[in-house]
């Protein structure tokens, strides 16, 4: 990391957060740093608390103790899309599309969002030609271009993926949640994902969610490991290969 | 207002809220278990009301007529449920709303072809007649006491049911999580054939307590719907504790605030204006409560569904 | 023909359609009559289907916003107002009024929670009409005269009030169209296919959902306003949740999520209950089963046939 990079805040402060379901702990304290342009890879076995964390990082879920910061400034208590607006962008496990949209309007609804009021009622929204402009150019990165007029619906599974990606790319989000991108792709689809979130980190800071530990290895900056909604261990990449705690919770060896 | 008053007015809001509570323990759970949207439970109290009238007119006795309203009740519900409603679960909202709606104008019609537009008349059984003295100066029919035991002896049988039996247990784990009792390997088919025919006796059950004081017509379901809606949404959808609690509270707020509240208002305004305000508030407070429960509490005071 | 032509077509010729209505009878009352209530309830059904059709929330009372703009005639005609302008206006408003505090509450909640909450606010409005002692109560009201234009008499002749619906049907629709279209439409189109993705896209989504509903409460109140005209009179029945749940039908029917269909929905609504009723004062034991039918074979059948818009 470049000093420029180590001078600005973090894009994301997680400072202690916790979240219970009655007894169970689900975050447990959580403390995580994503820096400005960084991968930060969270990884962690199931059920360990990650989808939650996404949804407090959110504000799907509120927390019980803690603070979450966006590029500095406490958002603990707002509210989702509020928080899109201070530069905070997620995809979806499951990938949620307007399947009725053709996949540049789905794009097109996320720019819209960000470009002022749209509480206007009555130019046409398809003919807007800024919207559609930002929009393709967000489909052009993630390789989705010559599928634009297709509805959502009928995309491929890593088509799908692909859109959810544009449509937090258009946002140009400080920082991009990304929850399991490569979920359900073929070798192939996650290598071409790859080279898409690496052409990506360059604008966005990624906290990267994800199963697929030869991603994770191949892009993260950091990996931050979560068991039983603890970070247990936080480092470089290789740093975290060598850790015996994370080989003994995650990896599932013996110390 | 004297307490006399009070005290008689108390037993009435009790009495809805006992009926109440009878239409929307089998409404609530109807919801909870299977995420429908069930408009034709009203039609159920209905003819349980009318079912009650003819077999106790033909058998000439009011409890022999009762049972035969019951089987009666639970028959057309169990028939229901197979010929239409299961075909609905798990599909959009809309299609239910449209389907039962559909049930209400076939079912209220088909009474009034069979019976007419006329209020039906049913005699309060001979041993149940007559009146009971509470208190010095307090009469209270003896029947409408009837009532309320009833309602609140099927409420404590019902929870009973609920909270301590394996069926019971499977009904709530239901209520909160449908998928979850499916995986189980639980025949989710039956139980909710056995939820909505049981809902469907316990309407009809409340129907037919009803009819020897409450006149006997097509359509006197669908206003009474409309409260046990208010009496689940204030409990919360699923919870039979949440519907006791609030068909009671309903039950009290609206009896008590149609029969009080124009003289409370005429503290505040002359008496012209009070007669005319005084109903209008009357009718408006239990939307009202409604709406500061769900204000506070979008879910409900005794929510099922964790999350 | 394609889905766009139909798109287009269908429209003109719905409107082609009620425009020619009184040529083609040589200007029968009963069919113009007929037309101009079937206008009315298409009006509604088209504030309607902005929400239920496009928003996917299944409102529950929207004959209450109908029925406030039948009051909002009624009442300023008991007081000597006879000002169309002003009558129609106040229609829109008690309706578009009425809607922002109830959708402010009922917005809060979702699913079956949001189907019996407007249902009770519908009802709540109905009982609150039975109680109006000093305008009709329980019976009601009678207007004591049709509303005035600059001296003319829109709602006098069925001929006049024909043409006078007709553009008012035909603005709401346009109207309707652009909404749809526009950036706030695809908030709410959105917004109807996955609230947390529109939520996540960064839209406060009921804040959009509460304008929409808004918005079809306005239109309910217009449509209201016109049917006390017509009718010369106004009755809490016109608030019942039976007519919310015949609103609910028509745009089911027509087909959720295309305008015209709306109008269709509410023209076949009306003429089959016309139709039934000539065999038999039952009517209702075959339209009950017709509509529990239509529930199972898939509600969008008959708008599939009829070839179903996209804005």
């Amino acid at each position: 990391m470049s000093l420029a990079s180590c001078a600005a805040p973090p894009v994301l402060q997680l400072q202690g957060l916790v979240k219970h379901y009655g007894r169970l702990r689900v975050s447990d304290d959580v403390w995580l740093d994503v820096a400005p342009g960084e991968i930060h890879a969270l990884i962690g076995p199931n059920g360990a608390g990650k989808t939650t964390l996404i949804g407090q990082i959110a504000g799907e879920i509120l927390s019980d103790s803690g603070r979450i910061l966006l590029g500095g400034v406490d958002v603990t208590g707002e509210r989702p899309h509020r928080r899109v607006h201070r530069g905070l962008a997620r995809s979806f496990q499951i990938t949620r599309l307007i399947g009725g949209f053709s996949a540049l309007e789905n794009v097109a609804l996320c720019a819209q969002a960000l470009d002022g009021s749209s509480f206007r009622f009555l130019a046409p929204v398809r003919r807007d030609a800024g919207l559609n402009a930002t929009a393709i150019a967000a489909l052009v990165e993630t390789g989705l271009a010559e599928r634009a007029d297709i509805p959502a619906g009928r995309l491929s599974h890593g088509e799908k993926r692909q859109l959810e990606l544009a449509m937090a790319l258009v946002a140009s989000p400080k920082l991009m949640v990304l929850d399991e991108p490569m979920a359900g792709l073929g070798k192939a689809e996650t290598q071409a994902m790859i080279a898409v979130l690496r052409r990506l980190a360059g604008q966005a800071a990624i906290l990267l969610v994800e199963h697929d530990m030869h991603a994770v290895f191949a892009l993260a900056d950091r990996i931050s490991v979560l068991v039983e909604g603890r970070i247990i261990a936080s480092g470089p990449p290789d740093a975290i290969r060598a850790d015996t705690a994370v080989r003994a919770a995650y990896l599932g060896e013996e110390a | 207002m004297s307490t006399t008053l009070l005290l008689i007015q108390t037993l009435n809001g009790l009495q809805l809220g006992v009926l109440l509570f009878l239409i929307a323990a089998g409404l609530t759970l109807v919801f909870g278990v299977m995420d429908f949207i069930n408009l034709a439970h009203g039609v159920q109290y209905m003819l349980g009301a009318y079912f009650l009238a003819a077999f106790a007119a033909a058998t000439g006795s009011f409890a022999l007529g009762l049972v035969l309203a019951l089987g009666a009740a639970l028959l057309c519900g169990v028939v229901l449920e197979r010929l239409v409603l299961r075909h609905l679960y798990g599909r959009d909202h809309l299609d239910q709303v449209l389907a039962t709606f559909g049930i209400i104008l076939f079912l209220n019609e088909a009474v009034r072809a069979l019976w007419g537009s006329a209020p039906l008349h049913v005699d309060i059984p001979e041993a149940m007649s007559g009146a009971v003295r509470l208190m010095p100066g307090l009469l209270y029919p003896f029947y409408r006491l009837v009532l309320i035991g009833a309602g609140l002896g099927v409420a404590l049988l019902l929870y009973v049911l609920v909270a301590h039996t394996r069926i019971g247990m499977r009904v709530r784990a239901g209520a909160s999580d449908a998928a979850m009792v499916s995986a189980l390997g639980v025949n989710v088919g039956r139980l909710f054939t056995l939820v909505f025919g049981f809902g469907a006796m316990l309407a009809g059950f409340a129907g037919a307590l009803a009819a020897p004081i409450l006149s006997v017509e097509p359509g006197m379901g669908d206003n009474i719907l409309i409260l046990a809606f208010v009496v689940v949404v204030i409990g919360g959808i699923g919870s039979v504790r949440g519907a006791f609690v609030a068909a009671l509270l309903v039950g009290l707020v609206d009896t008590l605030g149609r029969s009080f509240s124009t003289s409370l208002m005429r503290l505040a305004m002359d008496s012209s204006a009070a007669a005319q305000a005084g109903p209008a508030l009357a009718s408006m407070l239990v939307y009202v409560l409604m709406a500061l429960v769900l204000a506070v509490r979008p879910r409900g005071l005794f929510p099922a569904r964790a999350g | 023909m394609s889905a766009s032509a139909r798109h287009s077509l269908l429209p003109l010729l719905i409107g082609a359609g009620f425009v020619l209505v009184p040529l083609i009878t040589g200007g029968d009352v009963y069919a113009v009559n007929l037309a101009i209530r079937i206008m009315c309830l298409a009006i509604a059904a088209i504030g309607l289907d902005l929400i239920l059709g496009y928003g996917r929330l299944v409102s529950f009372g929207h004959a209450a916003f109908f029925g406030a703009g039948a009051y909002a005639v009624g009442i300023l005609s008991t007081h000597g107002f006879t000002s169309a302008p002003l009558l129609i206006g106040a229609a829109i408003l008690a309706g578009a009024a009425l809607a922002l505090p109830i959708g402010a509450v009922s917005l809060r909640t979702r699913g079956v929670y949001f189907i019996m909450i407007t249902l009770a606010f519908g009802q709540m409005l109905f009982f609150t009409a039975t109680s109006l002692s000093a305008y009709g109560g329980d019976d009601g009201l009678s207007l004591p005269a049709r509303a005035t234009f600059l001296g003319t008499d829109p709602f006098g002749s069925p001929l006049s009030f024909h043409y006078v619906v007709l553009a008012l049907l035909a603005l709401v629709y346009l109207g309707g169209r652009v909404l749809v279209a526009s950036r706030f439409g695809r908030v709410l189109r959105a917004g109807g296919e996955d609230e947390r993705r529109v939520i996540a896209a960064g839209f406060p989504i009921t804040a959009y959902r509460l304008v929409a509903f808004v918005i079809a409460g306005g239109i309910a109140g217009l449509a209201g306003g016109l049917y006390a005209e017509f009718t010369e009179f106004v009755s809490p029945a016109y608030l019942s949740w039976q007519r919310s749940g015949e609103f609910i039908v028509m745009v089911v029917l027509g087909g959720t999520g295309s305008l015209h269909g709306a109008v269709l929905g509410a023209a076949g609504v009306v003429l089959l209950e016309e139709w039934l009723a000539e065999f038999t004062e039952h009517w209702r034991l075959i339209f009950g089963p017709l509509l529990v039918l239509a529930a199972l074979a898939g509600r969008d059948g008959l708008a599939r046939l009829l070839g179903r818009g996209k804005p």
